[in-house]
């Protein structure tokens, strides 16, 4: 695959941009991708992020050639890959359960990509020898080379495999729910170490999880995906602060609904407008207005400004108090956060309620 | 009885000022049965055990060495049950591998892929455990027979004589015992899934290779269970092995036919000899089976904790 031709960043082991256009997958007629669309740039830590039955793995494994989509191209820099198959596409792909071959030891798993090269590009056993010794120093596994798969943790597994996918020199690193089985604990150590991993060898990646903290952790970008659509591709603030739908909104974090009526592009809670920020604008006509918790500003008295609500529900939890405040003339309990001293909130006291960053969509 | 200990336990645990008292008999569980019960369950089997399967392989090494080991010797240094043992170790040595092939083969279709009549292949390779093996050679015959058969004529006119010959031996053995490598395939590979192969694929392997270094040996000793079995089977033969052999003595007599003859003649310590041989291959089979059993269950156990 090195050719003389290709450009510097075409050959193999060099972070590599990714491309994916109008992606669509169909299994026996249902659809689990509908032209999906994605540009990774060189080096960047994406994550694909969703529900179960998302199509985020079937993306991953498309992106790989471990699928074929039903239509579309996948690129790899320049090159369409999508005619490739999976041994020419040269990808590490680290999966969920880790796949180790277990009559192996850890490493003869990791020579295994290096052993399975052809003749002419294969590295001698003195230079495969050393080149494990480095991965597993790599990956902090020095001295477990002789070991079998059965006699290590499930994080230590876990960063064998990644050893593994890293040997071949891969363009692109993808992992499958890379921490879906560990223990909480292991699972946080290890989202750290391969954020650092990634900083030091800027091999361009993208890991599939449905966990939003780690996304939301971890990641450059995050792609939230849901029903084999991406419903939105930002940094984690965009993702967090301002998203771009009621599934986002719902999906990733906490979020209260209003029902409210879009005149004009301004939204109303009953007859009183309510600052929409400055995101997208729902048609006229019914819609729904998202707010997170914590943008949700209760002030004592109902003299205030804001729209008059009384609290319904009063939680001690932690450093502070979760309130559920039932808004005036329209049936809905917003959550708010409030600080555990000072405001005198009791369940029945008349409250004023400022909204911070809303997201309004039409409802329907 | 134990009803009501269980709980004075349970309270004895939960005071903590009194010291636990000491349970005079320990309660039974739940799953166990009264002593008298198990005590007859236990017996039961035991005599069964010994007057079925125990006894009768006493009396066949007891009558093989009757006239001592000079007597053993001659009884199966005969021409023609050199012949029986050749020719077994020829039909074994030729549809043991056929039937590892066919076995690794169909395993492997069933267990990695979806395709239409699956559950039709299935049914397919159980057939001959269903099927009596005297039917399986009736059809061999049917089919083979250079006088009446199927092919007959096709057959006779070029030459080949497969029924009444080795041919006809060999596949016969191979319908029998064709489920036995296949069968225990199927369900590791399908518990064992694709994912280790699209690792090895991914890492860049050909198909063959992962075939090779990762499909293979990850049924290894299932794989060899199946062989001894497979192996057992197709010497033990008698049934379809006896319709279509024609019982033509130093060329066509597997040992279990001869065995038969020789009984058939009277003459019972020659008999006996040669069933001795068979029940000796019986016993090295059972051993070596449990012992892959125990390694089997551990590689099995691995492969769930992964």
């Amino acid at each position: 695959m090195r050719t003389n031709s290709q450009p510097a960043a075409a050959t193999e082991g060099f972070p590599m941009e990714l491309d994916i256009r109008n992606i669509a997958k169909d299994f026996g007629g249902t659809a689990a991708l509908h032209g999906v669309d994605l540009h990774v740039a060189s080096g960047e830590l994406v994550a694909l992020l969703g529900p179960s039955g998302s199509g985020k793995t079937t993306l991953l494994r498309i992106i790989a050639g471990l699928e074929f989509p039903t239509r579309g191209q996948v690129f790899f820099g320049e090159i369409d890959a999508s005619e490739k198959t999976v041994q020419e596409r040269n990808v590490g792909f680290v999966f969920q359960h880790y796949a180790l071959f277990k009559h192996m030891t850890v490493a003869d798993n990791i020579a295994y990509g290096l052993r399975a090269r052809p003749k002419a590009r294969r590295p001698d056993e003195a230079e495969i020898a050393r080149r494990v010794e480095t991965l597993l120093d790599l990956v902090q596994l020095g001295g477990y080379g002789k070991r079998y798969p059965s006699q290590l943790s499930g994080g230590q597994r876990q960063r064998v495999a990644l050893a593994r996918a890293l040997a071949i020199e891969p363009q692109v690193l993808l992992l499958d729910e890379p921490f879906g089985a560990l223990d909480a604990k292991v699972r946080k150590e290890l989202r750290r170490w391969l954020r650092e991993l990634h900083d030091r060898t800027g091999h361009t990646t993208l890991f599939v999880t449905h966990d939003q903290e780690e996304a939301l952790d971890l990641a450059d970008r995050v792609v939230v995906m849901s029903n084999g659509q991406i419903e939105q591709v930002g940094t984690p603030e965009d993702i967090y602060d301002a998203p771009a739908s009621p599934f986002v909104f719902d999906f990733i974090g906490e979020a209260s609904r209003i029902p409210v009526t879009v005149k004009g592009g301004v939204p109303f809670i009953g007859d009183r407008a309510v600052s929409a920020g400055s995101g997208r604008r729902a048609p006229d006509g019914p819609a729904t207005l998202y707010v997170r918790p914590e943008n949700v500003l209760v002030r004592a008295g109902a003299a205030g400004e804001g729209i008059p609500a009384t609290v319904a529900t009063v939680h001690r939890s932690g450093s502070s108090r979760r309130l559920g405040v039932r808004i005036e003339g329209v049936d809905a309990v917003v959550e708010a956060i409030a600080p555990a001293e000072g405001l005198p909130l009791q369940v029945g006291a008349s409250v004023a309620v400022g909204l911070r960053a809303p997201g309004v969509f039409a409802t329907g | 009885m134990s009803d009501v200990s269980a709980p004075a336990r349970l309270m004895s645990d939960a005071e903590t000022d009194t010291p636990a008292r000491r349970l005079r008999k320990p309660p039974r569980l739940p799953t166990e049965e009264s002593p008298l019960v198990r005590v007859s369950l236990i017996g039961l089997a035991v005599v069964l055990l010994l007057a079925f399967l125990l006894l009768p392989l006493v009396a066949v090494f007891t009558e093989a060495f009757r006239q001592g080991i000079d007597g053993f010797v001659e009884a199966v240094n005969d021409p023609d049950g050199i012949a029986a043992i050749k020719l077994t170790l020829l039909v074994a040595a030729i549809s043991v591998p056929a039937n590892l092939v066919f076995g690794v083969a169909a395993a492997w279709a069933i267990a990695k892929y979806e395709f239409r009549g699956k559950a039709f292949l299935i049914t397919l390779i159980d057939l001959p455990f269903s099927v009596s093996p005297v039917v399986a050679g009736l059809v061999y015959v049917i089919l083979y027979s250079t006088s009446h058969g199927v092919f007959g004529g096709y057959l006779q006119s070029h030459g080949l004589q497969i029924i009444f010959a080795v041919p006809g031996i060999v596949l016969a053995t191979i319908f029998v015992t064709f489920p036995f490598i296949a069968r225990e395939l199927i369900p590791l590979m399908e518990e064992q899934g694709t994912t280790d192969e699209e690792a090895a694929l991914s890492l860049g392997a050909t198909g063959l290779r992962t075939f090779l270094t990762v499909t293979l040996p990850n049924v290894k000793w299932a794989l060899l269970y199946g062989v001894l079995l497979c192996n057992a089977r197709a010497m033990g033969e008698f049934g379809a092995v006896s319709v279509v052999s024609g019982h033509i003595r130093g060329l066509t007599n597997t040992m279990p036919l001869h065995v038969e003859i020789l009984y058939n003649e009277y003459q019972f310590a020659a008999s006996f000899a040669v069933a001795s041989l068979l029940a000796a291959l019986a016993l090295v089979t059972l051993g070596l089976k449990s012992l892959l059993e125990l390694r089997y269950a551990d590689e099995l156990a691995a492969g769930r904790r992964h």
